[in-house]
């Protein structure tokens, strides 16, 4: 067939390929989704405030917990000095409990930290996306302007273009349908490579950790009184204890004295 | 095979009617090369018999791409020139 009716034919499906539907305004479908990447984009904001806000609460729970501490060990002191071994030896008990609690917080808010960086860090992303999003839109929206004021012009002396309306439909609403999923699956490979949407629990101890913790507290407890005794005897045990058992002078100083890279 | 009439919409033709309707179109294809209005006019007319007398009328709400698209009726043969040349009936 090499007529006028395949020539035809060929020209409309040319012309398909920029189709320019007038049921459906593509502007429209743009900016509705535009307007969805933004509420992800304030959804994932959202995230990162709330993650912060347990942070801070986390931190300032750490403090409380740290000044009681100091308060039970100056207590456990002042009673040994007194001959009182029996209210220093309540008093660093309620501190190993206390101390117990601190290490506690500290891996949550370690975990909360990572969380945050990496809900930050998704959340620039995400925004780089959505404006490179917007500044497309704007050039499609334009273009398309043009192209339907040129259509306008053709159309006032054909008089045709239904043939446009019906392929144009197809086209446009296949096109609509594929850049709103690729928004979507964007935005969600975008949480999930970032690991703000990975599980975060696991950080529950099982029964043997807890009893192994509560056996070591105890024993911290003895060392502790041993210590504060070699202290007030000012006798020279100190070395030996505090290079046993209790870990290096080091790890004692982490311990006590919690750092933390935001505030 | 689907054609569209335009101005008339759409219609499902059977393979087998496509050598009436080839011989017919290429008349048309050659009185329009020629000039010949009145020839165009009458081969025009009695394509789009054809098609009307041979296919089965498509639903308006159909979405279905035409593989064939004829002129309507009342196209002049300028007209359809117009449409075939150069970039075509809808620039751009």
């Amino acid at each position: 067939m090499s007529g006028v009716m395949k020539r035809m034919g060929m020209i409309f499906r040319a012309k398909a390929n920029k189709a320019l539907d007038r049921a459906e305004d593509p502007r429209e479908t743009l900016d509705y989704s535009y307007q969805k990447q933004l509420e992800l984009l304030q959804k994932v904001r959202r995230g990162v405030a709330d993650v912060a806000t347990s942070r801070k609460r986390l931190e300032l729970q750490l403090n409380q917990l740290q000044g009681q501490s100091a308060k039970l060990e100056d207590q456990g002191r002042k009673a040994l000095a007194l001959g009182r071994e029996d209210l220093a030896r309540e008093a660093l008990s309620r501190r190993a409990a206390l101390q117990q609690q601190v290490s506690d917080l500290e891996v949550q808010h370690q975990t909360l930290q990572g969380e945050e960086e990496k809900l930050t860090l998704a959340a620039q992303r995400l925004q780089a996306k959505v404006d490179a999003f917007r500044t497309r839109k704007e050039t499609i929206k334009a273009t398309y302007t043009a192209a339907q004021a040129q259509t306008r012009i053709a159309e006032s002396f054909s008089g045709i273009s239904e043939e446009m309306s019906d392929v144009g439909l197809a086209i446009q609403r296949a096109e609509d349908k594929t850049a709103q999923l690729q928004a979507r699956a964007g935005a969600i490979d975008e949480l999930l490579a970032s690991g703000a949407l990975d599980d975060q629990s696991g950080l529950a101890k099982d029964d043997i950790q807890a009893e192994l913790d509560r056996l070591s507290g105890g024993t911290d407890v003895e060392l502790e009184l041993q210590r504060m005794k070699a202290e007030l005897a000012g006798g020279p045990s100190q070395q030996a204890i505090e290079g046993g058992a209790a870990g290096t002078p080091q790890q004692n100083q982490q311990q006590s004295h919690p750092r933390f890279d935001k505030q | 095979m689907i054609v569209r009439i335009m101005g008339e919409g759409q219609r499902e033709l059977a393979d087998s009617h496509f050598a009436e309707l080839n011989r017919l179109d290429d008349e048309l294809l050659s009185e329009m090369q020629s000039g010949d209005e009145e020839g165009f006019r009458r081969t025009l007319a009695a394509l789009l018999d054809a098609v009307r007398r041979l296919g089965t009328p498509l639903p308006d709400d159909a979405l279905e791409p035409s593989e064939l698209i004829l002129p309507s009726p009342d196209a002049s043969l300028d007209e359809v020139r117009k449409m075939l040349s150069g970039d075509g009936l809808i620039p751009g």
